[in-house]
Formats: structure tokens, C-alpha cells, sequence
């Protein structure tokens, strides 16, 4: 194989920009990380909190749920279709979003398209009884278990 | 020989110039009207408008999610002609938009993108794409609720590419959501790298026209030449004083919109995304995000890139439609896929929810494989019935293929824009 001036040239320069474009998709351009500087949103008293009911935090974006069990799930508040904030339903107990109409069921999960996949949750953990979400991260899921629950 | 005066004067340095964009001499036909419409030339003056408009407002915006919002309000309220600026900023970045999609038509239903001139088409779609990536960089600027609720609805579509999505949304964001670090780098790249990528692909394109011998023409036997001084520049120069004149009277009477300050907390209902990328977002209304997203975006793009290339039997470059026959059927195909579009729609709207009605099979069969099919057999029983009954070759078939991808996004776009409401419900 012959490899004339252009040719290595070219070589060089889809290798110099594939390295690149490694290097940003794998998040690797630094700027000030506007969310692990944040703390673990403090909800509160676990105690406070009753069953079957929905708590909304809108400064922290999400849905706090005590089920009937005892159970806390943290929901985002950001539609799966295409992240508007949805609206909770009082009358399904579920969640609508105003964007392109998916409804959500009270576990998150979708009751109608076009979102396809059920709300991310956040991890809670409770310590001294208080209640904390790590808001940093949201949590993908592709339906609703059990074990995403959390309890007191 | 008559006019041997004029042959020998030396032209000024300006003309000098301007005969560095165009050739002495020119063929009649090419500097028609109806050749080219104007529309290339009116597209470089949109981007010498937008420049100049652009950098006036830098003086005055701040891209902090602080003072974003302020500062817009600072050059619409406290600034002389400050609003005036804005005005015609936002009104040629719109009809740049607008010019670029119909200069796109011109070219191709002209059979003026093949052979040499095969290069420049991709160059021009490169072209379209930066139009498109700095109309929707500059959208989110203005930090109110159109800009980022817009913004968060696209970046959010890019998450559905597989693999790579997430990641490529993130970099777009420099963020999970949309906040200060997706204002600076829209600012960086709405201000920076883009029209400088601009600058440097527009005078590929113009170098481009030229190494091809300038605006594609039909054969014909007798060529008549005339000089470009002054009858090319006399044109151009009446065609943009025209535009110039009509963007000046338009921006003292047209207001650029600014809603409230954006809130991350409050969706405005309906969200839509930016006029121009209404077609797409219709499109996720109705179909699998892996089809609407990922498939027929990709493959909508091979198809683009790849129209000079494929192999044609007859192509009369600089010959409108090919044929009549390829008039016939462009003007046909493009009405029927609209129409076609609107009633299937309509009737995925109201009547067919394969969502519920198929919820035991997998979403991407439901949602997707099953309205795709219900879109694209029937439109390919319509070109194999003009195969089959009007010998129409490939040629032909290939531009009404295209006639009905650009018409029914068209279709898409306006019932997007118009027709819906709260919700993104159908109005009627
Ligand atoms: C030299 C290039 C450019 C510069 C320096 C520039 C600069 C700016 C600045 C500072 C803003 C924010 C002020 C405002 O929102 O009113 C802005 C907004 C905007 N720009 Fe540009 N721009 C340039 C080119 C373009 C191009 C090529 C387009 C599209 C074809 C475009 C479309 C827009 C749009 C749609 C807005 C939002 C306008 C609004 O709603 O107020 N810009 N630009
Ligand atoms: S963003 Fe919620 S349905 Fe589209």
C-alpha cells in the first residue's frame, strides 16, 4: 500500500477528529457542575409524610409518594416524551403532562403514549428520620417494581 | 467592433471586485429572473444583514441566566432602535430560514445538482444545517419561555438516538437539563463558530458555482453573452434594495416575540418546538421515537445527500422537472402526499390508537412499524402505479419521491403550527 503525503495527511486529521469527538461525547468537557455542588434535597420527617398521599416539591422537581405500605418513591417531575413538567392528577392520582397529553399512573408508569417509558425516580435515603433525595441523578427505569421503594 | 471603448477601459477597483464573484461576460439566460429567482444572493445579503444586526446586539445582551432575560429587555426597552435591531435580526434570521428551504427547491427541481455540480449540493445541505443550527441556537438566547422550553423539547428528542444520544445531549446541554452552561454554549457557538463555519463554507459554495461554469442551463445551440456590469449588477443591486427596503419597513411594524423569564418549573402549554422543526416534532406525535427520530431522519438524510448520486437513465441538467412528464408528476405527487398526510393524521388523531389496541406487542411495532407502513405502502403504490401506466423512469420517480417527503413535511409542519392547541390537541 502506498502512502503518498495527502493520504497521510488525511489519516491524520479523521484520527486527530474521531479521538475528539471520543473525548466529548464521553463527557469529558469540564464546566462547573451545576448539580454535585448541590446538596441532598432535605423533604423532611419521614413521620410527616401520610400514606396515599402525594407530596409535590416543585424546588426539587419531583413527586414525593408514600403508598399504602409505607413506601417512598421520589419522582422527577420531567416528562419522559420530551421533558415537560407534568401535573399531578387528582383524580387518577396520576400524573398529566400539558405537552403532548401522556398520562402516567400513580407509580410513574405510562398509562398513554407518547411517552414510552415510565417517570425517572431519584434514590432516598432516611437518615435520623429525616428524608433525603439525591436529586443529582435521576434514575431510569423501564417499569415500576418494588424495590424501587423506599421505607422508614 | 462598437463597443471596443468600453472593452479597454479599466474597470475601478469595485468592479474589480465584484468581477471576482462573477465572470465578464455571462450567458442571457442564466441572469433571468426565473432562472435562479435571486434567491443564493439574497441569501448572502440575509447573512450580511444578520451579522451586522448581530454584533450590534453583543454590545448590549449578557449570556448568564442572571441577566440573560434582562439584558433583552434592556435593548427593547432602553436602548435607541435597540427593539428596531432585534426586530431585524429576528425577522431575516426567519426569512433566512425560509430562503434557504426554497433556494434548496430552486436548485433541485432545476436538475442543477449533478455531475460537477454534484459537490456543491452537499456544500449547500452543510449550508441549510448551519441556517438551521443558528436559528435554533440564537431561539434560546432571549432566555423566556419560548427559548427554553423549545430548546428542552429538542435536546430532549436527541436522547432518543440509541447509544449515542444521551451523551450527545449532554454535550449540546453541558448539562442533564437545560441551564447557564447550555446559554454559554449556544452563545459561543451562535456567535462564534457557527458564522464562522458560515464564512468559510459560503465561499466553498461560491467558488463552487463558479468552477462549474455558473447557474446550470439547458444545451441549446446559440449562446448570447452579455457583460456582468451592469447587467447582472444591475439586477442584484435592484434586488436587494428591495429586500433591504421591505425587512426595514417589516421590523418598524413587526415585533420579535419575548415572553416571561423562563421557568424550569412551569411548562407552557402547548411546548412546541421552533417553527421550522414543527414537522419533526408532529412526526414524534405519532410515531416510535426509534422510527420518528432515529430511521426516517437518517434515511431522509442518506436520500438528500445522496440525490446527485444515484443512477439516473436520462437527467437534462438545467431542464425544470426534467420533462413534462417530470412536472407533471412533481406538481401531482406533492399534492396528493399533502392531502394524504392531513387525512392520515387526522384519522391517527381520532380514530386509530394502536397504542391501546396492540398494548400486548412491543411499542416499537405498535406505535411504530404499523402507522409507518400505513404512511409509506400506499405512497408506494402510487409510484409504482406511474411506473407501470406512464413509463415513468427513474428520474422521474426519484423526484416525485422527493416532491412527496418534502410535501408532507411541509403538511406536518403547518398542522403543527397552526391547527393545534392546548396539549397539542387538534383543534378541530
Ligand atoms: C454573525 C452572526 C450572528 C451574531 C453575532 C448573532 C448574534 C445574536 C445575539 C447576540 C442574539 C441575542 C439577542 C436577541 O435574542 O435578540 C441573537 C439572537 C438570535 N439570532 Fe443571531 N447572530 C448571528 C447570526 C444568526 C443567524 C445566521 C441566524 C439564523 C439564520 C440567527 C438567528 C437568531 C435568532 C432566531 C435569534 C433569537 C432572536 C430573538 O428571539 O430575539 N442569528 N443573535
Ligand atoms: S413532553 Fe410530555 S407528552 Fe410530550
Amino acid at each position: 500500500m502506498k502512502l503518498n503525503r495527502r493520504k497521510f495527511i488525511k489519516r491524520i486529521l479523521i484520527v486527530a477528529a474521531s479521538i475528539e469527538a471520543v473525548f466529548l461525547l464521553k463527557d469529558s468537557v469540564s464546566k462547573i457542575d451545576t448539580f454535585s455542588s448541590k446538596e441532598l434535597f432535605n423533604a423532611g420527617k419521614a413521620d410527616s409524610f401520610e400514606k396515599n398521599k402525594l407530596y409535590p416539591f416543585s424546588t426539587g422537581q419531583f413527586f414525593l409518594k408514600r403508598f399504602e405500605d409505607g413506601g417512598f418513591l421520589a419522582m422527577s417531575v420531567k416528562c419522559t416524551h420530551l421533558g415537560c413538567v407534568v401535573n399531578a392528577n387528582s383524580k387518577t392520582g396520576g400524573f398529566n403532562c400539558p405537552c403532548h397529553a401522556s398520562q402516567f399512573n400513580k407509580f410513574g408508569e405510562v398509562l398513554s403514549a407518547p411517552a414510552t417509558r415510565p417517570l425517572d425516580i431519584f434514590p432516598i435515603r432516611i437518615e435520623n428520620g429525616e428524608i433525603l433525595v439525591d436529586t443529582r441523578k435521576p434514575v431510569k427505569r423501564s417499569s415500576y417494581n418494588k424495590s424501587q421503594l423506599t421505607y422508614a | 467592433m462598437a463597443n471596443k471603448e468600453s472593452d479597454q477601459r479599466i474597470p475601478s477597483s469595485l468592479e474589480k471586485f465584484i468581477l471576482h464573484l462573477h465572470p465578464n461576460r455571462i450567458d442571457s439566460r442564466a441572469i433571468k429572473f426565473n432562472r435562479t429567482f435571486g434567491l443564493g444572493g439574497i441569501l448572502a445579503l440575509l447573512f450580511v444583514i444578520i451579522s451586522l444586526t448581530g454584533l450590534t446586539l453583543r454590545f448590549s445582551y449578557i449570556p448568564t441566566v442572571e441577566h440573560a432575560y434582562d439584558s433583552i429587555i434592556g435593548i427593547r426597552d432602553n436602548t435607541i432602535l435597540g427593539q428596531f435591531i432585534r426586530n431585524l435580526h429576528h425577522l431575516s434570521a426567519k426569512l433566512m430560514v425560509l430562503v434557504s428551504f426554497l433556494h434548496l427547491i430552486r436548485v433541485y427541481y432545476s436538475q442543477s445538482i449533478f455531475q460537477k455540480r454534484a459537490e456543491n449540493w452537499t456544500y449547500g445541505l452543510l449550508l441549510f444545517f448551519l441556517v438551521l443550527a443558528s436559528s435554533f441556537t440564537g431561539y434560546l438566547l432571549p432566555w423566556d419561555q419560548l427559548a427554553y422550553w423549545a430548546v428542552t423539547v429538542i435536546t430532549q428528542i436527541v436522547e432518543y438516538i440509541p447509544l449515542v444520544g444521551d451523551s450527545l445531549a449532554y454535550l449540546l446541554r453541558g448539562s442533564d437539563t437545560v441551564d447557564g452552561n447550555t446559554l454559554i454554549n449556544f452563545y459561543t457557538l451562535h456567535t462564534g463558530i457557527i458564522p464562522l463555519l458560515f464564512v468559510v463554507l459560503m465561499s466553498v459554495h461560491f467558488w463552487l458555482v463558479r468552477k462549474a461554469g455558473g447557474v446550470a442551463l439547458p444545451k441549446t445551440e446559440e449562446k448570447e453573452k452579455v457583460d456582468v456590469i451592469p447587467n447582472l449588477l444591475w439586477k442584484e443591486i435592484m434586488v436587494a434594495s428591495i429586500v433591504i427596503g421591505g425587512l426595514f419597513i417589516v421590523s418598524v411594524f413587526y415585533e420579535a416575540p419575548l415572553l416571561d423569564q423562563a421557568n424550569p418549573l412551569k411548562s407552557p402549554n402547548p411546548s412546541k418546538a421552533p417553527w421550522y422543526f414543527l414537522g419533526a416534532q408532529e412526526l414524534l406525535l405519532h410515531l416510535h421515537p426509534f422510527f420518528g427520530a432515529v430511521i426516517i431522519p437518517l434515511s431522509a438524510a442518506l436520500f438528500f445527500f445522496g440525490l446527485p448520486y444515484f443512477r439516473y437513465k436520462n437527467v437534462n441538467v438545467g431542464v425544470w422537472f426534467n420533462s413534462s412528464l417530470g412536472k407533471k408528476m412533481s406538481i401531482q405527487s406533492s399534492s396528493i402526499s399533502f392531502v394524504f398526510t392531513f387525512i392520515l393524521i387526522y384519522i391517527l388523531d381520532h380514530f386509530l390508537h394502536f397504542d391501546i389496541w396492540f398494548s400486548g406487542v412491543p411499542s416499537v411495532i405498535s406505535t411504530g412499524v404499523i402507522p409507518f407502513l400505513l404512511y409509506t405502502l400506499p405512497l408506494a403504490g402510487y409510484l409504482l402505479f406511474w411506473y407501470k401506466n406512464h413509463k415513468a423512469n427513474n428520474t422521474e420517480i426519484i423526484m416525485a419521491c422527493t416532491s412527496i417527503l418534502l410535501s408532507s413535511y411541509v403538511c406536518m409542519l403547518l398542522i403543527s403550527l397552526l391547527l393545534r392547541g392546548e396539549g397539542m390537541q387538534l383543534i378541530f
